[in-house]
């Protein structure tokens, strides 16, 4: 028996496995028993009802999709009636994730939902929808220092603050979440991306721009998650195109703490499930007791002294 | 053949699950006119607990010259416990349904499913009228069989391109339905006459509720018909999706409750809604 237990600072996950932010709703309660999972994650809310952006919301390039949701959001209010009772029913860590249009916003809708029935708070400082021309905080680090120390004063939750690839600062980022407070990262959010009807010559998505999930992704976000385990001591959740045990792996490898399966979920509604029966197969064939004994294990010291370390472009 | 199923249906949490992620096998995968196929599937009967105007989402296959990613909805022509068959009616239009067309028999085919709110068909409703055209047929056959094994009376409006392009008369003529045939090459599928069709029905007293599936004009024209006439009337909506299951948002429609626009999603609390909460888009 293979022990799936991982931390992410002081909460502690039965398994590694939890979904992505925006993947994942009461709905898929009638697909799969939520109580497999190592925590739920929340659709991100806002403190104010939003509609969220015009059709068509979503389109595919090859292997992978884009989308434009927005934050649809009903409102803080039927957050905290509705959504957080009905997770209660389960024995699972739940992490609500949070956006707002400004630093006093977040903290404001911090304070709100660090009610009991909330494990850990998920910053979502990345989305590159909200903003105007997709602008986000967690893609400077003077912004995201100055979200993240006003949502620290907000709560004494555990605060995750997701980054954005939309960057070229990751790990000047990093660094100043886990300065002002941040207990994890989860890496990445969705990078900022484009496809046009060359027929219609209009651009696939209604809100012209939006986030690229699914494979295509996992290279990158995997880069990602790399350098902040290398920059940070905090805990690193890899979150990007993972669709296979073998996905889950590479990011363990490369240093996630615990991951995070999106886009898959789209295709197989089971597949966090599976991944978690894959792992334990897979880990039992390795004999590798603990996945802590993965975590990190990225065997990257034979790299030569010319190598120019993590920049972000070779 | 045997029917294999995916573990989780054994291992379910029973308090809520009744949506199924299986593998069903191709029995057939037939043209039935020049632009649309018919595509059988064997499926476990346990999926088969359909309401009409329901739908399931497909996983259609990645071949070397079609890689569609996400799934596709589309609305249950048929479904059968007794012969653990599940029937869709599709047009080839895009990567999806060319990867679909192409499937043989045999040939695995995952779907998630059954999904979304179908229709209603209330006690004090004896007669129905259904207004459909091209691929909206196949979302109103399902609806048809239900009608007939409650014992309701049935009039069936199918609008076509041509005589030919004309489909699935046999089948509502076989679920007892009057079936009024309109086509564009005859002159009969305006909007004029559709309205004079339908108005006849109601002044024979054939009308207590109107059905129809993803036309703006035929939309329109039963709001205005069901507003003068105050009947009740129903309508099945499509919209992209990229789930299904109602997590992601993708497929939000604006809808008229009671004079509020409210956004609901197409998947979950669709694809049926009241014809006059529809608006036309």
């Amino acid at each position: 028996m293979v022990n799936l237990k991982t931390k992410i600072g002081e909460l502690i996950l039965k398994n590694p496995i939890m979904p992505a932010s925006g993947t994942f709703s009461e709905d898929l309660a009638e697909v799969l028993d939520l109580n497999k999972l190592g925590a739920h994650v929340t659709k991100t809310i806002t403190e104010e009802k939003r509609c969220g952006n015009p059709s068509p919301r979503v389109c595919e390039v090859s292997g992978s999709m884009l989308n434009s949701i927005g934050i649809p959001s009903k409102g803080i209010e039927y957050f905290i009636d509705t959504v957080i009772p009905f997770y209660s029913q389960y024995n699972v860590p739940l992490i609500v994730s949070i956006s707002a249009q400004t630093s006093d916003g977040f903290a404001r809708i911090c304070e709100r939902v660090s009610v009991p029935g909330v494990d850990a708070i998920e910053v979502n400082i990345s989305c590159p929808n909200i903003e105007e021309d997709g602008k986000a905080f967690a893609m400077r680090p003077s912004t995201t220092q100055s979200v993240m120390t006003k949502l620290r004063s907000a709560t004494d939750l555990p605060l995750w603050a997701k980054l954005s690839p939309n960057t070229g600062e990751t790990i000047e980022v990093a660094m100043a979440a886990e300065e002002s407070g941040a207990d994890a990262l989860v890496v990445s959010n969705t990078m900022l991306s484009m496809a046009i009807d060359i027929h219609s010559r209009k651009p696939k998505l209604g809100n012209l721009m939006g986030g690229l999930s699914g494979p295509s992704l996992k290279p990158i976000a995997l880069r990602m998650a790399y350098q902040c385990a290398k920059s940070v001591s905090i805990p690193i959740i890899g979150c990007g195109g993972i669709s296979t045990v073998e996905d889950i792996i590479e990011y363990l490898i490369a240093g996630a703490t615990a991951i995070q399966v999106g886009t898959a979920t789209f295709i197989n509604p089971n597949a966090m499930v599976t991944l978690l029966a894959d792992l334990e197969n897979f880990l039992q064939k390795q004999n590798i007791q603990n996945i802590s004994d993965l975590i990190g294990s990225v065997r990257d010291e034979d790299a030569t002294d010319d190598v120019v370390f993590m920049e972000t472009a070779p | 053949m045997t029917i294999q199923q995916l573990p989780n249906i054994e291992n379910a949490s029973p308090a809520t699950k009744n949506i199924y992620e299986v593998d069903t096998f191709v029995k057939s995968n037939t043209a039935i006119t020049e632009e649309y196929r018919l595509l059988i599937l064997e499926a476990p009967k346990t999926i088969l607990n359909c309401q009409p105007g329901q739908f399931f989402h497909l996983q259609c296959p990645v071949t070397r010259s079609h890689q569609p990613y996400l799934r596709r909805p589309m609305s249950i022509y048929s479904y059968s416990q007794q012969d653990c068959e599940l029937q869709f009616l599709f047009k080839v239009t895009g990567e999806g349904t060319q990867a679909l067309s192409e499937l043989k028999n045999g040939d695995t085919l995952n779907v998630l499913g059954p999904l979304g709110v179908g229709f209603s068909i209330e006690p004090e409703w004896e007669n129905l009228l259904l207004l459909a055209r091209g691929v909206g047929l196949a979302t109103l056959a399902p609806l048809a069989q239900e009608a007939n094994r409650l014992g309701k009376k049935l009039t069936a409006i199918c609008s076509a391109r041509s005589p030919n392009a004309l489909m699935s008369i046999d089948y509502f003529k076989d679920m007892g339905a009057d079936v009024i045939t309109i086509t564009d090459t005859e002159g009969t599928s305006t909007l004029d006459n559709m309205r004079h069709i339908i108005e006849l029905k109601i002044s024979q007293g054939a009308v207590d509720v109107m059905y129809t599936c993803g036309s703006n004009r035929m939309l329109k024209l039963l709001q205005e018909i069901g507003n003068l006439h105050s009947l009740p009337g129903e309508i099945a909506l499509e919209q992209q999706m990229a789930c299904g299951l109602g997590m992601c948002q993708c497929c939000v429609r604006s809808f008229n409750r009671c004079g509020v626009i409210t956004q609901e999603r197409v998947c979950r609390e669709g694809p049926v809604f009241k014809i006059q909460e529809a608006m036309p888009w």
